[in-house]
């Protein structure tokens, strides 16, 4: 690393002639890789955390995970087969999202239907309070006097 | 008519109480693992604690998963900082010296830890009878769709998963599936 000194500055702790430590460069192929990594992490779920994907959490095992990820898109394999990979270990708990079919359908069904259903019960709520009264003729009570 | 409403409030309550219910009944943190049954991860990791006896190996050699075949092998992760290993500590040890001699092999496997700790407290527990191996980066923790510690994994004579255990582990359920795995020939169920 080089030193930027002000005239008069004391010999500083590194000298000038060191190498500067190379800069890491991202190439278009390493954003690529790390987009993908990161698009990954999100869907999956952190093993040790509470409803945190392992991209969002920052312990150990998620470091880990990611770096699993990483290591197996750089080797060549597809987001499916790395995503496979962890259903194959974790099962589909692994997934922060779970698969829209058979049982897991009520986690998406169930909210659209509660909202359908808190509509409907508001629609009929405002419709009865706004609902013109019929004008219903007045009985009067029988006069005694005639 | 009010009945009517009550019925209607009863008919939308119920599914809702129940599947709450239902849900008070499961451990949010218990993952049926898809393994058991399907080949176990292979590994080849580094003694870090070599053992006693007839299974000690020795600190700085590799143990592997595939040279194990035709034995049961019993894989435990466990950590310094875990509390719950303490707990099974005593019939991890002791179950490892009475199967030793009947083609049982147990392995201790490292977790998020540091070998230093690691020895520091089978020391402190007074030993440990079979190896402890140590996992970098957690590559075969993860393999093994690990989630926590302690985790112990049944490994049939052909390779597969047997069964996974979540939590200390006692000597009855020890023994109990390890006779069971014994008992079956290789290939079997």
């Amino acid at each position: 690393m080089s030193v930027a000194l002000s005239p008069g500055a004391q010999t500083p702790a590194v000298p000038d002639t060191v190498t500067p430590a190379p800069r890491s460069v991202l190439t278009p192929a390493d954003s690529v890789l790390e987009a993908q990594t990161t698009a990954l992490a999100s869907e999956l779920r952190c093993p040790v955390c509470q409803g945190l994907s392992i991209q969002d959490s920052p312990s150990e095992l998620a470091l880990d995970m990611r770096d699993v990820i990483r290591e197996q898109l750089r080797s060549g394999k597809s987001p499916d087969d790395v995503r496979q990979y962890f259903l194959d270990k974790y099962g589909e708990w692994i997934l922060l999202e779970p698969k829209p079919e058979g049982f897991n359908l009520l986690v998406y069904l169930l909210p659209v239907a509660a909202l359908l259903a808190g509509a409907a019960v508001v629609w009929r709520t405002v419709r009865r309070f706004t609902a013109p009264v019929a004008a219903e003729p007045a009985v009067l009570p029988p006069n005694p006097d005639a | 008519m009010n009945w009517r409403r009550a019925l209607y409030g009863v008919t939308a309550a119920v599914p809702v109480i129940v599947l709450l219910g239902y849900g008070l009944t499961r451990d949010p943190r218990a993952i049926v693992s898809p393994l058991p049954g399907k080949a176990a991860p292979d590994f080849a990791l580094g003694v870090f604690a070599p053992g006693v006896g007839r299974t000690a190996m020795t600190v700085g050699d590799t143990a592997r998963l595939s040279a194990h075949r035709g034995d049961v092998v019993v894989l435990n992760f466990w950590a310094s900082w875990c509390l719950e290993c303490r707990h099974e500590h005593e019939a991890l040890s002791s179950v490892a010296r009475a199967y030793a001699d009947r083609g049982v092999r147990f392995y201790g496997l490292l977790y998020n830890d540091t070998p230093s700790a690691g020895l520091a407290w089978i020391e402190d527990m007074g030993g440990q009878s079979y190896p402890s191996l140590l996992d970098p980066r957690t590559r075969t923790a993860i393999d093994y769709g690990l989630y926590g510690v302690p985790e112990t994994f049944f490994i049939t004579r052909d390779g597969r998963v047997a069964y996974k255990h979540i939590g200390a582990i006692t000597e009855r359920l020890l023994v109990q599936k390890l006779d069971s795995l014994l008992a079956d020939p290789p290939g079997g169920s």
